[in-house]
């Protein structure tokens, strides 16, 4: 390695051999370059997808009350279950130490929406406070809904950017604008910002103004919560699996449904599809290190394949310094020092490129489901190392069986 | 200088085996100029080979400036081949990257004779050669005539005991392959043990005696009276 005799050869050999030098280290290049930009975009995919799945708290739990499809101590199937602030109250007690946060929510039905002379045609639910956190909706402007105003049933709206980009455009900031709901003005006190347009075409105004001022009564049209955090994901699915059994018990007593009918009351929860989704991104992951392993294989077939075709073309070199005296190690060495030189050197420069186009293109990408394509620089390192030691590998059989050849024969070799 | 005695060797072809030398005796006294003539087939190849320790015998003895030549490891051959061997091919055999003087400081290099004086070295020896003009050109800018001396220079640098000759003329014009031989004949005046194998007889008549094989056996061993390449030239 420090033999700098054997250094000055090989850098002649380099030097007189360029083109086929520069061969041999496009293909190893490239296909490091291949390689990096190939697990730099099945990253980019996880990232994107990781992203659609952020729009709600990922402990977060949903109620739907739905239509009864069995008969149960003597009522009739086809009954439509109907949630009412009790029912949240109850389960919101009985469940207070699994529970983080919880809100029940009335979808305000059959009103006109005006703001000035405009009718607008979003939808009003009536939420309280912790609905924010349960949604994950980050406030632009203003605040959310508060304690405050669930208590006092005040008259104050909670819009989406959208409604604000489309409505109210002509003013600096939509607080303190008035939109009246069936003929009542509703103060707006925040702005709200979802992941996706469609959740932000909602108007939010306090559960208990929804109930009194739009003859909501005790009614509820469903319930959310979120659970605490838990570090471990297997714990945290179990624990809402748990909590959702629970739950839906309770509820089936109160409502007197049957314990198997899932439709009358659904309760769906976010961890669970998280682990389904879990599952798809782990599929995902898996078959890009499938591919990336494929192109690995199939780089390690081509540098092998360049050192045979070398290691062949120099048959004849290489019976002649035999010849002239070379010991068969020295001719080994020789051959995997020279091709472990450019293999490096190549490797790394596809690599400095890859990364610097994943870096500099990267967070400009803008399609659905990629996001900040990028690669973890160990994997690449040792991606490279790899081919390296494949290239030797793949190097060393044909020199070895080179340096084993008979002279005469490969001096015949024309 | 070399004392072979009763050497065979056979080669496997599949379930046949073909004997190819069939119990060879033979010496050769420092300073000879040899000539080993037979036809295609006759084994004397196979005969440089074994010389050229890049065989070797199936039985019998070779010894090699007093030093028997005997199952060598690859290794301990390559240094052997490199001090006590020099090569002459009828193909030339120069590396077609590497100029002239690279070519003829090779086996210096294997020798790990330092840089700089591996190429004074190789530089006195082209030079010997007549080719010091042409010392930093490329064998495919060289004449057929002109690789040869390189080629003989290459094998005069490593300054072996003995200097093995295959067909050295064979891809000469007449008029070159004397010339080549009269260089041959005058590192043998200065002293130098060579062996050449050859199928012509007028190159074979520069050389001071005749070695005929034939069938893997020497049919003929003469000395004879030398005619100088000079003349011709």
């Amino acid at each position: 390695m420090f033999d700098l005799e054997r250094w000055q050869e090989i850098f002649d050999t380099i030097r007189k051999n360029k083109l086929r030098t520069f061969l041999t280290g496009l293909s190893v290049a490239s296909g490091i370059f291949i390689l990096v930009i190939l697990l730099g975009f099945g990253q980019g995919m996880r990232n994107g997808i990781e992203q659609e799945f952020k729009q709600d708290a990922s402990t977060s739990v949903w109620v739907w009350p739905g239509v009864t499809s069995k008969e149960y101590k003597g009522l009739n199937p086809g009954r439509r279950i109907q949630l009412v602030n009790e029912n949240f109250d109850r389960s919101s007690a009985m469940f207070k130490n699994t529970i983080e946060r919880g809100s029940s929510r009335i979808f305000v039905r059959g009103v006109s929406v005006n703001y000035g002379k405009e009718a607008l045609i979003y939808g009003v639910q009536g939420v309280a406070s912790d609905f924010q956190f349960i949604e994950n909706a980050s406030m632009l402007e203003g605040r959310f809904i508060n304690y405050q105003d669930e208590v006092s049933a005040g008259k104050v709206a909670v819009i989406g950017n959208k409604i604000k980009t489309d409505v109210f455009n002509k003013v600096d900031s939509p607080i303190g604008e008035f939109v009246e709901i069936s003929g009542i003005p509703f103060k707006i006190i925040g702005v709200y910002k979802e992941m996706e347009d469609r959740e932000e075409e909602r108007i939010y105004i306090p559960i208990t103004t929804a109930q009194k001022a739009f003859n909501g009564g005790n009614r509820i049209n469903n319930m959310s919560f979120t659970l605490p955090p838990v570090e471990n994901f297997d714990e945290a699915v179990a624990q809402a699996i748990n909590f959702k059994d629970d739950m839906r018990e309770y509820l089936q007593q109160i409502h007197t449904v049957a314990p198997d009918d899932t439709g009358a009351m659904e309760v769906w929860s976010a961890m669970e599809e998280a682990k389904r989704y879990y599952g798809l991104t782990n599929n995902i992951k898996l078959f890009f290190w499938f591919v990336g392993i494929c192109t690995i294989i199939a780089g390690v077939v081509g540098v092998s394949n360049i050192m045979m075709i070398v290691v062949k073309e120099r048959t004849r070199e290489i019976g002649i310094r035999k010849a002239l005296g070379a010991k068969p190690w020295s001719i080994i060495a020789m051959i995997l020092h020279e091709s472990i030189f450019v293999t490096a050197i190549s490797g790394f420069t596809g690599l400095i490129f890859s990364m610097a186009l994943l870096e500099l293109v990267g967070p400009n990408i803008e399609v659905d489901y990629v996001l900040n394509p990028s690669v973890n620089f160990k994997v690449a390192f040792s991606t490279v190392l790899v081919l390296i030691l494949a290239g030797t590998l793949a190097g060393f059989v044909p020199a070895w069986r080179a340096a084993k050849v008979q002279v005469i024969e490969s001096l015949r070799d024309e | 200088m070399i004392e072979i005695k009763d050497l065979h060797k056979s080669y496997k072809m599949g379930s046949n085996s073909l004997h190819v030398l069939k119990g060879i005796n033979f010496k050769v006294e420092e300073g000879e100029l040899v000539a080993i003539m037979g036809s295609s087939g006759s084994g004397k190849s196979t005969l440089l080979n074994i010389l050229g320790m890049l065989d070797g015998a199936d039985s019998g003895e070779y010894t090699l400036d007093n030093v028997p030549i005997k199952n060598l490891s690859e290794t301990k051959a390559a240094q052997y081949r490199n001090k006590f061997l020099g090569f002459i091919f009828q193909s030339f055999n120069l590396i077609n990257y590497k100029s002239a003087l690279e070519n003829v400081a090779l086996p210096l290099y294997y020798q790990k004779v330092p840089r700089k004086e591996r190429q004074e070295k190789a530089m006195k020896y082209l030079d010997r050669v007549g080719l010091k003009p042409w010392a930093a050109h490329l064998p495919s800018e060289l004449s057929g005539g002109q690789k040869q001396r390189v080629a003989i220079a290459r094998a005069m640098a490593a300054e072996p005991k003995v200097l093995l000759a295959d067909e050295p003329t064979g891809a000469l014009d007449s008029k070159t392959s004397y010339e080549v031989m009269d260089l041959i004949q005058k590192i043998n005046d200065d002293g130098n043990t060579i062996l050449v194998v050859t199928h012509e007889e007028d190159i074979a008549h520069m050389c001071k005696r005749i070695v005929h094989l034939k069938d893997g056996v020497i049919v003929e061993d003469k000395k004879i009276e030398q005619v100088r390449a000079e003349q011709y030239v």
